[in-house]
């Protein structure tokens, strides 16, 4: 175990004696184990209690299918609305000189300091019964919040930054030459962006898409304020969880939950998957 | 087609890049623009390919003011100094890049698309690699497809940044005479900038010697490297040393001693440019300048020693080549006279110049090949 | 001076329009909302609302617990980074990996999770229990969650900074006769701290507003463990849109000084990391 535990370091004059490695290398699990293995596994465990038969009922019965639909759905809208808008930010912020510049990415990062609830409220506050931006749409039969528009207009907003974050540092590492080369061929803007830009990007695209995905579908605090929480309507599957859950029907909540923990996980999955094969094609900090 | 840039100014926030640049380039000439870095060849170069654009002053293509032609109309290749290759195309479509985004009839079909980027595979040397990928190439491989993809849009001009600069000094050497072929072959109008005195001297027509945004000279190959305009240039091209002289009655004294005769009118302190390789030892009845011997290193071709002047104890660098027959006399710790072949002065106070020049000035300079 | 300088490459003024219209309408204009809504209130009415005793309480648990959460996070995420990067164990990659869990899983998933293995007839409750330990239903459960979604933001912002430093420095400190816990305090320690800080931050910040996770495992007595986000979304299901809104509005505030405190640090950080940089490889001559 020692010869194990020991790996490379050894060879070096600076570092920590054998057993003060043994002992930070088991703190340090023994604490990932508690915190996040545990979790995880109890959520697959919990989920099974009571056999598989109750399982795939937790999973098939109306309202959570309608749960499963919503969540897709909203996903669906928000995460390509945010991929094209990272997109352009990406090319105006990495791409261009102008003043303001290190505002506007402040700005772009700005929904990740909101708390969720928060994030939430503001379209509760716009688009609610009283509602300061109500009377655009009281002459028609839209409604908005604890409805559909509601729960993609807070996904949209949690998940906001996932692309933009991930393309802007990437394509200031990157610099103009390629597009520079690709126009002094004769290409113009759109040729440019389509057979230079976005190839040199794709796989920074997908990691930041696969992050933005993963939040859009797990978000619980935003959705749960514009939601309204009406069963087999405006109930996305982290809402259905919690619905079940405080119905003390664990074994359903879990097995929703479950479904969840593997989107994670695939995600997780995934992503460093994109690390280690296209390590190099993302931006600097995901470079393993 | 010949360039013409007039009164080109360029300001980066408060940093002066480009001041009041006038340039004249001929059809078909090799010109290298040559400088430290942070002089301005670069973005000289930039402005003439349309990638930035000058604060004032305009550049004129065969006569036309370019400044309305953005840059992909502007018909120039240009070669980045990391190439900037499309990593996710192969060699054959990043040269046949340019051909293919053309739109309607001007561009060719899909065979003479394929046939014409093999040729130019041909013409830079890399036929058969066609279908490999950039970062399966060497160095300089690279570079020859960059210069491939640059030439197949039949650019009226070619500007190249710092082109062999990320590479080995061999391959550099070989891609230089390659591209002095090719440019022979070719007969573009071609720009390239560089930091390396050797490379634009060997490759160009003419040089054009940049410093602090401004054109230190501009001319042929021996222009520059045997008449520099200024101290500046002097320095920048090859080794030099700096002697502090007095030029007294169409004297040049140093330390006490008569060096050479200057034909000129003017007294007092001044600064003596002379290359390590333009001091021999004197014959007897020749003007000299009486030197003591400290070390002496043989390295390959060329034979290297330090000497000083006795007085003032300055040393200076002295080169001869290594079969030549001075060499038998530099032995260390031995005094010889020392014939400055040839040399610049420059005064070295601004008041000793009579109409009132505050820069460094040239005033004279003496060129003995031949003895008296 | 013109918005930018001119450039060689199209499409700046459609990707910064573009750019600037999205974040307009799905972030900026609903967040002053916010501000709009609450100055409808006098500043005494502002004041009754945010001092009456159970917002204060809430405030005070969510900043306290935050507080506390992100501090045990910058010890144990260092621990963990430090284990990471500079020692082999069999199962490092999946570690690794796992590391960024609470990023990808659901926050409602984490929640439940928790509260099954920290409640008292949990996997871990069980045997805390007979000891007098109750970690579910208390603020200590608060604590446990905030832990679990803070980790990854101390890990991910000191492994990078840890794997960048040369092995040269600690070894120059070792032959200049320091011992091993000199050279960790004086030597790397200075050089981890601005990342240390801004992980500590950024986990801060994001446990202030954290719902999802905690609500399930905090108990949600008010005066006790009710914290912030929980009260905002209280006083929305009593239709007091203007208690929701001050106590949501005071957390923006918060939230954003802590956005420029993380800048700062970040930026302090970026500076340490050129600094040492610059020592390490001298410069070669810039472009002109």
């Amino acid at each position: 175990m020692s010869a194990v535990l020991s790996g490379k370091a050894s060879h070096s004059a600076v570092t920590e004696s054998a057993s003060v490695r043994r002992l930070l290398i088991a703190g340090a699990l023994l604490f990932l184990l508690l915190f996040l293995l545990l979790p995880l596994m109890s959520v697959f465990f919990e989920a099974l209690r009571n056999g598989i038969g109750t399982y795939v009922e937790a999973l098939t019965e109306p309202d959570a299918i309608a749960a499963i639909k919503l969540t897709l759905f909203a996903a669906g809208i928000a995460v390509p609305l945010n991929l094209v808008f990272g997109v352009a930010a990406a090319w105006a912020v990495a791409k261009f000189e102008f003043r303001g510049k290190t505002l506007l990415t402040t700005l772009i990062d700005l929904p990740f300091s909101v708390s969720p609830v928060v994030s939430g409220l503001i379209y509760v506050l716009m688009f609610g019964a009283s509602g300061w931006a109500a009377g655009l749409i009281a002459d028609t039969n839209i409604q908005i919040i604890f409805a559909l528009p509601g729960i993609v207009l807070a996904t949209i907003f949690v998940t906001f930054p996932f692309v933009a974050r991930e393309l802007i540092p990437l394509m200031q590492e990157q610099g103009t030459d390629d597009e520079q080369a690709a126009l002094s061929l004769g290409a113009n803007g759109w040729q440019t962006f389509w057979h230079v830009t976005l190839p040199n990007v794709r796989w920074g695209l997908l990691y930041g898409v696969l992050l933005c995905n993963a939040r859009a579908m797990g978000e619980f605090g935003a959705v749960s304020v514009v939601s309204g929480h009406i069963r087999g309507e405006t109930n996305t599957m982290p809402l259905h969880v919690e619905i079940l859950y405080n119905e003390y029907n664990f074994a359903a909540a879990f097995a929703m939950a479950s479904v969840l923990a593997s989107l994670a996980l695939l995600t997780l999955g995934l992503k460093s998957l994109l690390e280690t094969r296209h390590g190099e094609a993302l931006s600097q900090s995901h470079k393993h | 087609m010949d360039i013409t840039l007039s009164t080109i100014d360029k300001q980066f926030g408060q940093f002066k890049a480009l001041d009041n640049i006038d340039l004249h380039i001929e059809s078909g000439e090799l010109i290298a623009l040559l400088g430290p870095s942070g002089s301005g060849k670069t973005t000289l170069l930039r402005i003439i390919a349309g990638l930035e654009f000058a604060d004032g002053g305009a550049v004129y293509f065969g006569g036309e003011d370019v400044a309305a032609t953005p840059l992909r109309k502007r018909q120039i290749g240009f070669v980045f100094q990391h190439y900037a290759l499309f990593k996710h195309m192969t060699v054959r479509d990043n040269v046949s890049f340019g051909l293919r985004v053309r739109k309607g009839e001007t561009r060719p079909d899909k065979a003479s698309i394929r046939r014409r980027a093999d040729e130019l595979l041909d013409l830079v040397q890399l036929s058969g690699l066609g279908d490999r990928y950039p970062h399966q190439l060497s160095g300089g491989q690279r570079q020859r497809v960059a210069l491939a993809r640059a030439l197949a849009i039949e650019p009226k001009v070619l500007l190249l940044d710092e082109p062999f600069g990320a590479l080995d000094a061999k391959v550099r050497k070989e891609l230089r005479q390659w591209l002095r072929e090719l440019h022979q072959k070719t007969g573009v109008t071609t720009l390239f900038v560089t930091h390396d005195q050797e490379e634009a001297l060997e490759l160009a027509d003419r040089v054009v010697i940049m410093s602090d945004g401004k054109i230190a000279q501009v001319g042929s190959v021996d222009d520059v490297y045997e008449r520099p305009a200024s101290p500046l240039v002097f320095d920048f091209l090859g080794s030099t040393n700096r002697i502090s002289a007095q030029v007294q009655d169409g004297d040049l004294v140093v330390g006490g001693q008569q060096v050479a005769r200057y034909n000129g009118d003017q007294t007092g302190s001044a600064t003596l440019y002379v290359r390590p390789g333009d001091l021999r030892v004197a014959g007897a009845g020749d003007p000299g300048l009486e030197v003591t011997v400290l070390n002496v290193q043989r390295t390959g071709p060329i034979v290297r020693a330090t000497v000083e002047i006795p007085p003032t104890g300055q040393r200076l660098a002295v080169e001869v080549p290594h079969l030549h027959h001075d060499v038998k006399e530099f032995v260390p710790e031995q005094t010889l006279r020392l014939r400055l072949m040839q040399f610049s002065v420059f005064a070295a106070e601004p008041e000793f110049i009579k109409d009132g020049v505050s820069t460094p000035h040239l005033i004279g300079r003496e060129r003995l090949r031949q003895v008296q | 001076m013109p918005l930018s300088s001119r450039s060689a490459l199209p499409g700046f003024h459609l990707a910064l329009g573009y750019t600037l219209v999205y974040l307009s309408l799905i972030v900026l204009i609903p967040l002053a909302g916010v501000f709009f809504k609450a100055a409808e209130l006098s500043l005494a009415e502002i004041w009754a609302i945010l001092s009456s005793e159970r917002v204060l309480g809430a405030l005070k648990l969510s900043f306290g617990t935050a507080l506390i959460a992100a501090a045990l996070n910058a010890v144990f995420g260092t621990l963990v980074a430090w284990v990471l990067v500079r020692y082999d164990f069999p199962g490092k990659r999946l570690f690794d990996a796992m590391i960024d869990l609470p990023f990808a899983l659901p926050t409602a998933v984490a929640g439940i999770s928790l509260t099954a293995l920290y409640a008292g007839n949990g996997w871990i409750g069980q045997w805390l229990e007979p000891l007098g330990i109750k970690i579910a239903f208390t603020p200590v459960g608060i604590i446990i969650a905030l832990l679990f979604i803070g980790l990854p933001f101390v890990v991910r912002t000191v492994e990078p900074v840890l794997r960048d430093t040369e092995k040269e420095l600690e070894e120059a400190s070792a032959s200049l006769g320091a011992n091993r816990w000199q050279t960790i305090r004086l030597v790397l320690f200075p050089s981890l701290l601005p990342s240390l800080l801004t992980g500590f931050a950024l986990a801060f910040a994001r446990g202030v507003g954290e719902y999802g996770s905690v609500i399930f495992i905090a108990g949600n007595l008010p005066y006790v463990s009710e914290i912030a986000p929980l009260l905002i979304v209280i006083r929305l299901e009593e239709f007091d849109y203007a208690g929701a809104t001050v106590v949501a509005a005071a957390m923006l505030v918060i939230a954003f000084v802590m956005l420029l405190v993380i800048n700062g640090l970040q930026a302090w950080s970026n500076r340490h990391k050129v600094r040492n940089q610059s020592l390490a490889l001298p410069v070669q001559g810039g472009k002109p």
